[in-house]
């Protein structure tokens, strides 16, 4: 069959009726000039359409002609069709049957009640966020609670392969990164101590900021960004392919299999996390303070033991079980939001990241206000 | 039906996945306005075939013939008049996850460049339309529809240019036996009312029952038998024998000889 051999619409005017013959193949390529000349066709007179010269239509040009039927009828005219064969009448048909009756809808305006309701339920929604994540926190606790009293129940196994996983393989990671920050800090600090000659004083810079803030908060970045999305993951596709759902019917908690391990393997792993950092990032300090400064490495290691008060490392470690905490919870609750589909994996999987990165430093500065309040 | 123009045109068919043979020297000649249902066992290759007609995979050997166009040697812009020629709708309707149903029904719409953005909606809500659908369904994203719902969208996109085959893969699968007799309904009544060719794979007798003009047997690699369901009944090979005469066969039977059941007005 030829694709798009000529076709012509020919419209003509004798004895107030209208007459249209359409000749050759007709389809959607040319609607839109078969439409324009079916709208200039007048409603105050009758339409006979001649179709018997037509070799091809589609449903395009089916629509067209039906709609233009339409149109006419509308004003109390007629739109005969002649000269259908029967596939194209059965076309006809069955479009005209299946026009769909357009609904016009009212257009919403938003008022000032719509903006604060949504606010309100923004609002409402961050709330009951908050009383999730607690009831996930309170739900962690009790099964750690009913795993030492029956520790036949508690899964090693598993805690130790997530210790592996949440610990070990992050080492490397976080090391070069606590590494580059300290020679970073350094660097930095030496350019401008030295405007007042107290380069020395760049070990107490470093040995503050690593030990108390950065150390810590680093490695919490880094373990939220890659486990926290890992444990939403792992736990939103079991959601998915409803594996917690089977869990359940066969008895099992999926907090007490799933839960408890991973975080606890947080809890267990994130402080060790943050002293590795500690330390790499003081070498890495010590290291550009010996090439820029000339601070010898002994020099560094003394002023280290005698400036800096061993609080700033309580400070600093004291916070690794609360980012941990944070971490692991929001990472199972975002995995159990995870619906049938794989959008909402994906979805889960992100924001679970962007939410633990959020909490770790929200619950730094509100540590950071309330170590200034003690005086510490 | 014309049974000297054949419009798909298979000769000599081979697939190979490493070692594993599925098709091996495998001929079928699809006609011209009918509606051809392909069966077989897991594992024939019965959506591999489909694939490879629409040329999103290669057989190993052979060639393949899609109105008078060879697929698999066909130059770029051949190609693509080819594909303006067919439709496809894949088992779980395919759509694109971020564009709602009107949307995705206007996409094979878009290389037409006549077409205005206002005749491509009404265009699109005609397909909608016409597959079944409520009006509404148009605005709606492919996570909102019910399984039976994304595959009728799935439909009226493949039908969006008014193609002349369409490919239905499992088109009733995961369907209630009520949606899935009225989408058997549905394609029996568009294909006539169209005038389209139908390829579809199914494992469902009741859809071989209601709207096929002409069975096609995967097995033992090739084609085996090629007939109407009555034709089918006197196959004396095992699998044939087994899939016919079963008892869904026989239940499937029964439905279709009750009128309502049938897709024929």
């Amino acid at each position: 069959m030829p694709r798009s051999p000529a076709h012509e619409i020919r419209i003509s005017d004798r004895d107030g009726v209208q007459y249209v013959v359409l000749s050759g193949a007709h389809t959607v390529s040319g609607v839109a000039a078969l439409l324009s000349r079916l709208n200039s066709l007048r409603d105050d007179a009758p339409v006979r359409v001649d179709l018997s010269e037509l070799s091809r239509m589609d449903t395009a040009a089916a629509w067209a002609l039906v709609t233009t039927q339409k149109r006419i009828e509308a004003a109390e005219q007629r739109l005969t069709i002649e000269g259908a064969d029967d596939g194209v009448q059965s076309l006809l048909d069955t479009v005209a049957n299946s026009l769909p009756e357009p609904q016009t809808e009212t257009p919403k305006t938003v008022t000032i009640a719509d903006r604060l309701e949504a606010l309100g339920r923004s609002l409402h929604g961050a709330l009951k966020f908050l009383a999730a994540l607690t009831g996930y926190f309170g739900l962690f606790l009790s099964r750690l609670a009913r795993a030492v009293r029956h520790p036949s129940e508690f899964r090693l196994t598993s805690l130790v392969h997530h210790c592996q996983e949440v610990g070990l393989r992050a080492v490397p990671i976080v090391a070069l990164l606590a590494f580059l920050i300290g020679v970073v800090l350094a660097f930095q600090g030496a350019t401008q101590l030295r405007q007042f000659g107290a380069e020395v004083y760049v070990v107490d810079l470093l040995a503050i900021s690593i030990l108390r803030e950065l150390g810590i908060l680093l490695t919490s970045i880094i373990v939220a960004g890659r486990t926290a999305s890992a444990f939403t993951a792992a736990i939103g596709s079991m959601k998915m392919r409803e594996e917690i759902d089977a869990m359940r019917t066969l008895g099992l908690d999926p907090a007490q299999v799933l839960f408890v391990p991973r975080i606890l393997a947080l809890l267990l792993m994130l402080p060790i996390l943050g002293l590795i950092a500690n330390v790499t990032g003081l070498v890495g300090g010590a290291l550009m303070a010996w090439i820029d400064l000339g601070i010898s490495p002994k020099l560094f290691v003394t002023r280290l033991i005698e400036d800096t008060s061993v609080d700033q490392l309580t400070i600093g470690m004291v916070k690794a079980p609360v980012f941990a905490m944070l971490i692991g919870v929001i990472g199972c609750h975002a995995g159990m939001q995870v619906k049938s589909n794989a959008e909402s994996l994906g979805a889960m999987t992100s924001s679970a990241v962007v939410q633990a990165i959020f909490a770790v430093i929200v619950a730094d500065a509100v540590f950071s206000v309330f170590f200034a309040q003690l005086g510490l | 039906m014309d049974r000297t123009d054949p419009i798909i045109k298979l000769r000599g068919i081979d697939t190979r996945f490493g070692s594993h043979v599925v098709h091996e020297g495998l001929d079928l000649d699809v006609y011209r306005g009918e509606i051809l249902g392909v069966v077989g066992g897991s594992g024939t290759g019965k959506s591999v075939l489909l694939r490879e007609i629409v040329g999103l995979q290669k057989p190993s050997a052979g060639s393949i013939e899609v109105l008078g166009v060879d697929v698999r040697t066909a130059e770029e812009d051949e190609r693509q008049a080819l594909e303006a020629r067919w439709g496809v709708m894949f088992q779980d309707g395919a759509l694109f996850s971020s564009l709602n149903v009107r949307e995705n029904v206007e996409v094979p719409m878009r290389r037409i460049e006549t077409l205005d953005a206002d005749t491509r909606a009404a265009l699109a809500d005609l397909k909608v339309s016409m597959v079944g659908l409520p009006y509404n369904a148009g605005d709606k994203f492919p996570s909102e529809l019910s399984g039976g719902m994304r595959k009728r969208a799935g439909l009226a996109r493949a039908l969006s240019l008014d193609p002349e085959i369409v490919f239905l893969d499992e088109p009733t699968a995961g369907l209630d036996p009520i949606g899935a007799a009225e989408f058997d309904r549905l394609i029996h009544g568009l294909s006539r009312s169209l005038g389209l060719t139908v390829f579809l794979v199914t494992h469902d007798l009741d859809t071989l029952h209601a709207t096929c003009d002409r069975i096609a047997v995967l097995a033992e690699r090739k084609v085996l038998v090629t007939g109407t369901m009555q034709e089918m009944q006197n196959v004396h090979h095992p699998w044939v024998h087994e899939y016919f005469h079963g008892p869904r066969a026989r239940a499937a039977q029964s439905s279709a000889a009750a009128p309502d059941r049938n897709g024929q007005e």
